[in-house]
Formats: structure tokens, C-alpha cells, sequence
């Protein structure tokens, strides 16, 4: 016969593992419900190395519709590309922010610029650059001026542009600004002459 | 006549070469021409679509799961090589490799294996019209010559009807909208249906009682169908009520086709066309069309709504509210006028360019809604960098080249109407398509909401004094537009 002892402890130690298995149980349903943490995307950029300067940004202002040349101090890699990338990533740096005068989309990236000679060079943007960014003949040709103008003022021998997004042509930046062709620097000095 | 027994010369050789060469390309382009990507297109009450068609083993196959997923609640999981799909309440299970198939418990015999391709379940094209029925429960219509599949009825009808006017134009109304990429081609109008369930009528080719649009036909074809009408002269179709009838007429002046001598030579064109009385000269001999004087471009349209203005107000409608405007305007004061999208339609950049640059107009107006800023904004072309014109041929990138000035001209005299009328007017170039394909005078006007907000860009009273506004402005510059070749 087994000892009354004995019974009680192994019904105990039952009622024990039962208890632990629904806890068990009850915390995996609820981690299941958790929702996962929003992953960066981004790729992120290596630390620039090199002596701040001073550079002139073209920054676009959306209330008055207007394109205005500031200065501000960045750190510049030496090589020209590399600069170039740095030059572009400041100036959408400065439209990601909250309380930019125009404001791009969350996740909105310069992925690449590329230099090709003679005198070309082709910014590869990222989709959310594009796919984001608000609709309108104004707002998207002051960003497009923004970018060529900074590129083409810091940057000497830069003669025309092409925008690409995730590294493909695209008709238009959200429905307006054509991105199928190549922009002529000088006609881009026009148009910011004009947005002054 | 000999053959030579003489060994080829150096030249004999290397024209063999070449020979080889060129017939070697020449197969290329053929067997790329025939490689077109299979499709099949799906017509329901619910959403038409078109998948693509994967050839294996010598047979068309679909992935089953992407023609019923868009018609209702569908899921599938795959266990090994046994792919099971519930549509709403049916269940069905496939094996790769074969052709048995059990759906909801009952057996079926597909004309092919059944294949997993990445987690998709294909199967052979001949079965849609025994296997879709059991788990829709509605009638199946498969054309699989054309791969089109109706499901239950639907089916949009059309008829053709010639008007002996002059110039005649064949109007052709359709059951439903319908939105057909267009092409044309010497002595052809295609329209390709691709996402309307377009059905022949009682014959597929119809004759015309007309020696300049003879006949029409229908053909289908790899998910579409298509409409070809015949013409001794080059053609053009607009679109009215609502997508639901295209007109198809002879192209204004398309006798003088050389792009730089677009104008017409007749008589000015912002004169209305004569009033028939009995003091006037008799009509000539040759009844020339009216040639427009202005094209109104509503932009966007269709799937392309263009920018968000509110959350109920699409760019799109205003653009087509204030271009319809714009042409009752125009026309009041005498400038014949045709709006290029006057419905709910998709048409592309090049589609609207090509259309204006065959009609020849005196000036193109584009017209643009953004909730940005307040008043109007007019812009001219900012060229993108072009490719040069060649003899005749006008570069297509760069085609506004020799109409900047005329453009600017124009642009300055809407600018100065705004300023007459107390709205606020900024002039500027924009990177906007197609502005620069467009060999005429071209502005395009985006209206911004007046200082009372944006829930008054779609009111009439704003439409009416810009309309009023751009159409005084064309007016005053009539002249100077007529002027410009």
C-alpha cells in the first residue's frame, strides 16, 4: 500500500506542473501578441572622417515656395563622390526634421551619387524618397532644384543630373516632376534664380 | 547560268560572313517578337485582372491561388508536395506531379500535372472552365485561344455607328466605361481592351458605308481584346461620356503633317466657324475640320489620381471640373477648344503629347490642382537635355524648344488677366511633362486654394474666375499665337 504521505505529495507536485504549464502557456500567447519593434531599414552611413567646411545648401521653403541658399559647416570626405553623398544626406538630414521647412517622408535616403564624367552625376535615391513625398508641381520641383543646385554649386564640373530611385528610372518623383530625363545644370540655375 | 567551281574569293567569304550575320540577327528579332509574355486576363463583377502564364512541359499554366485570391477570401498551406486551398467555404487539395485533384471531397481529373513552383500551386490552363465553376458556383466562360476568362456575366457590348458629317467620324458606344490603350499605325486605329470584358459583336468584322473609315474588326489575342479601324487618312479618337462612347475621326489637318509647319494655313483660327446665311459665299468644294485653336489637358485621371487634396478631393477632379470650364470659356469667346481627357480616363505623357502635337493647336494649357500655397502658378517648360532635332523630326525630349518664347509670351498674358482679377500669380519653369513634347505654345496652370482654404478649390465660383482668367488671357494673346509657326 502506498503511504498516504507519498499520494499527497505526488498530487501536490501534479497540481504544481499543471499551474506552471497555463502560466507557461499564458505568457507565450502574450508575447505572441506583442507587436514586433518597427526595424530601421536605413542603411547606415560609416562616420565621416575629415575637416568640417563650410558649404551652401539650397534649401527649399514651402510656405513662401522659395529656394534659399544657407551655409552651414559639415564634415566632407576628400573624395569627390564621397562628398557629393555627404553634401546630399546633410541637406535631406535637414528636411527629415520635424520642423523642416520641407519636409520629406519618414525613411526618405540619398543611397548613392555617382560622378560620371563629363560632367554627369546620378543620384540614386531611395523609394521611400519617392513613394513618400507629397504631390504637387511646386513642392516637388523645390525639392528637385534643392538637390541639383546644392550638388551643383559644391561640387565644380557638375553640368547635368539624373535622379534615379532605387536605382531605377522612375516617370515622375510623386506625379509631377519628370525623372526620365537629364537635368541641365543651368536650366536648374534658372529655375532657383526663379524660386529666390 | 553556272555555278562557278571557282573557290570564293576573300570578298565572296566575307559577304558570306556577313550574310550569316545579318540572318542570324534578323531570326533573333523574330524569335524575340514571338517570345511576348503569355497572359491571361480575368473579367468578374468583382475586379478584373491580368496574371502572367508559365509554360512547362508544353502546357500554359496559372497559379490558382493568384486568379481566386482578388474574388474572395482565399488561403493555402503546403505540406511537402500537398498544396491545400480554401476558397471562402471550399476546401480543395493538389499534389505536385499529379493530375488527380480533390475538391471539396470530390475527385477531379486535370488534363496535366499539377506543379509547385515556390509554394504556388499551377495548373494547366484547359482546366479553368471544370475547376473554377466548383468553387465559384457561378457560370465560366473561357476563351483559351485569347486566354480571356469571364466569370458569371459579365460583358461589356459595343456598336459602330458611321456620321456621314464632314469630316465623317465613327462613334462607337460601349455598355460600360471603357479606358483602350491606343496606337495608330498607317492606315490603322488599334484599341486594346485589356481590362474591359470586351465581346465581339454579332460580326467580327464590320463594314462602314465610308471611303474613309471602311472597317473596323475585332480580334483577341493573350488577355486582350482589340478594335482595329481601318482609314485612308490618319485617325484620332477622343473619349466622351464618361469612357462610354470614342469617337473616331480623321486628324485635323493632317495634311500638313511636317511637325515645324504644324499651323494650318487656313483662315485665322480663332475665327468661329461661319454661320451658314444667305449673304455668305457658298461653302468651298473641300470642307476643311475646324482646326482647334487651344487643347485643355486635365491631368491625371483614371487610376492616376494625382495629388491627395483633401481626403474626399482628388487632383484629378479638379483638373477635369476646371478644364471642362476652361473650354466653355474658350469657346464662348471663339477658340475652338478640345479637353484631351474628358472623363475618368487614364492617359499617359505620351499619349496626351502625341494627341495635341496631331491636332496642331495654337496652345496647349495643362492644368494642375496642389493644396500648396494659395492663388495660381504658371509654368513653361524647364527642357530637359535633348538629343537634337534631325532634318524635319523634332527631338520628342526637347520638342518645346522653339516654342519657348511664344510660351512665355502666353504665360505673361494669363499672368497679367490673374493680376487684373486680384489673384495671386507666380510664374515660374517646372521639370513637368509633357510639356516639353508638346510642339506648340504650352503653360500649364496649377491652381493653389484661394485665401478662403482648400475647401474652396473645387467651388465654382474659384473655377469660374481662373477659367475666366486663363481664357481672357489666351484671347488677348490670340495674335501673337496665331502668329507662330
Amino acid at each position: 500500500m502506498i503511504p498516504r504521505h507519498l499520494l499527497i505529495g505526488v498530487a501536490a507536485m501534479f497540481a504544481v506542473v499543471l499551474g506552471m504549464s497555463v502560466y507557461v502557456w499564458r505568457m507565450r500567447g502574450r508575447v505572441e501578441q506583442v507587436e514586433a519593434p518597427v526595424v530601421d531599414t536605413r542603411t547606415v552611413a560609416p562616420p565621416v572622417s575629415g575637416p568640417s567646411e563650410q558649404v551652401t545648401l539650397y534649401v527649399a521653403y514651402d510656405e513662401p515656395g522659395v529656394l534659399r541658399a544657407q551655409t552651414a559647416r559639415i564634415a566632407l570626405p576628400s573624395g569627390r563622390q564621397e562628398r557629393a553623398q555627404e553634401l546630399l544626406r546633410a541637406l535631406l538630414g535637414m528636411y527629415l526634421d520635424k520642423s523642416s521647412s520641407h519636409q520629406l517622408g519618414p525613411g526618405a535616403e540619398i543611397r548613392d551619387v555617382y560622378l560620371v564624367d563629363p560632367g554627369l552625376a546620378v543620384i540614386d535615391a531611395n523609394a521611400a524618397f519617392a513613394d513618400t513625398h507629397r504631390s504637387g508641381v511646386l513642392v516637388e520641383e523645390l525639392t528637385v532644384a534643392s538637390l541639383v543646385q546644392t550638388l551643383a554649386v559644391n561640387i565644380p564640373g557638375i553640368t547635368r543630373v539624373k535622379i534615379l530611385v532605387d536605382g531605377k528610372q522612375r516617370e515622375a518623383l510623386a506625379g509631377h516632376a519628370d525623372l526620365t530625363g537629364f537635368y541641365d545644370v543651368s536650366a536648374v540655375n534658372e529655375l532657383a534664380s526663379q524660386m529666390r | 547560268m553556272r555555278w562557278s567551281s571557282r573557290p570564293y574569293s576573300a570578298g565572296g567569304f566575307f559577304f558570306l560572313v556577313l550574310f550569316g550575320i545579318f540572318t542570324f540577327i534578323f531570326l533573333s528579332f523574330l524569335y524575340l517578337e514571338s517570345a511576348e509574355e503569355k497572359k491571361i486576363s480575368i473579367y468578374s463583377s468583382v475586379a478584373n485582372y491580368t496574371l502572367s502564364v508559365t509554360e512547362r512541359n508544353g502546357q500554359d499554366y496559372v497559379g490558382l491561388f493568384e486568379i481566386l485570391e482578388p474574388l474572395g477570401t482565399a488561403n493555402i498551406k503546403t505540406d511537402g508536395l500537398h498544396w491545400k486551398l480554401r476558397y471562402k467555404t471550399v476546401a480543395a487539395e493538389f499534389t505536385a506531379g499529379e493530375s488527380r485533384a480533390r475538391v471539396q471531397g470530390r475527385n477531379l481529373d486535370l488534363p496535366a500535372s499539377f506543379l509547385l513552383d515556390n509554394g504556388r500551386g499551377l495548373v494547366p490552363l484547359a482546366c479553368l472552365s471544370t475547376l473554377l465553376p466548383r468553387f465559384l458556383a457561378t457560370p465560366v466562360a473561357f476563351h483559351e485561344t485569347s486566354r480571356r476568362l469571364f466569370i458569371g456575366n459579365v460583358a461589356v457590348h459595343f456598336t459602330a455607328q458611321i456620321n456621314k458629317t464632314n469630316p465623317p467620324t465613327l462613334v462607337m458606344n460601349f455598355s460600360s466605361p471603357v479606358n483602350p490603350m491606343i496606337a495608330t499605325e498607317p492606315g490603322k486605329l488599334r484599341m486594346v481592351f485589356r481590362q474591359e470584358p470586351l465581346v465581339p459583336p454579332g460580326s467580327r468584322t464590320l463594314t462602314f458605308d465610308s471611303a474613309v473609315m471602311p472597317s473596323a474588326s475585332f480580334d483577341e489575342s493573350n488577355g486582350a481584346a482589340e478594335i482595329a479601324v481601318t482609314g485612308s487618312a490618319p485617325l484620332l479618337a477622343s473619349f466622351s461620356n464618361d469612357g462610354r462612347t470614342i469617337t473616331i475621326a480623321p486628324a485635323p489637318n493632317q495634311a500638313q503633317a511636317p511637325v515645324r509647319t504644324s499651323n494650318p494655313p487656313s483662315t485665322p483660327a480663332a475665327s468661329p466657324p461661319p454661320a451658314q446665311s444667305a449673304s455668305t459665299a457658298p461653302a468651298p468644294a473641300v470642307e476643311r475640320p475646324v482646326p482647334y485653336f487651344a487643347v485643355v489637358d486635365a491631368s491625371h485621371g483614371g487610376e492616376e489620381r494625382g495629388a491627395a487634396l483633401t481626403d474626399q478631393l482628388a487632383e484629378k477632379d479638379v483638373t477635369l471640373a476646371l478644364a471642362r470650364r476652361l473650354r466653355q470659356e474658350l469657346d464662348a469667346k471663339g477658340l475652338n477648344t478640345l479637353v484631351l481627357r474628358d472623363g475618368d480616363l487614364t492617359l499617359s505623357l505620351d499619349q496626351r503629347a502625341s494627341l495635341t502635337n496631331s491636332v496642331h493647336p495654337k496652345i496647349y494649357i495643362s492644368v494642375h490642382a496642389a493644396s500648396l500655397g494659395t492663388g495660381v502658378r504658371l509654368y513653361t517648360a524647364l527642357l530637359p537635355q535633348g538629343g537634337g532635332d534631325r532634318g524635319p523630326f523634332l527631338d520628342w525630349d526637347t520638342a518645346q524648344a522653339g516654342f519657348r518664347f511664344a510660351s512665355q509670351s502666353a504665360e505673361a498674358s494669363l499672368s497679367a488677366e490673374f493680376g487684373n482679377r486680384q489673384v495671386p500669380v507666380r510664374t515660374l519653369i517646372a521639370p513637368l511633362r509633357p510639356l516639353n513634347n508638346i510642339a506648340a505654345p504650352a503653360v500649364a496652370i496649377e491652381i493653389a486654394p484661394p485665401a478662403g482654404g482648400i475647401s474652396q478649390l473645387d467651388s465654382a465660383a474659384y473655377q469660374q474666375l481662373v477659367a475666366e482668367a486663363v481664357a481672357a488671357g489666351v484671347a488677348a494673346a490670340r495674335d501673337k499665337l496665331g502668329a507662330v509657326r
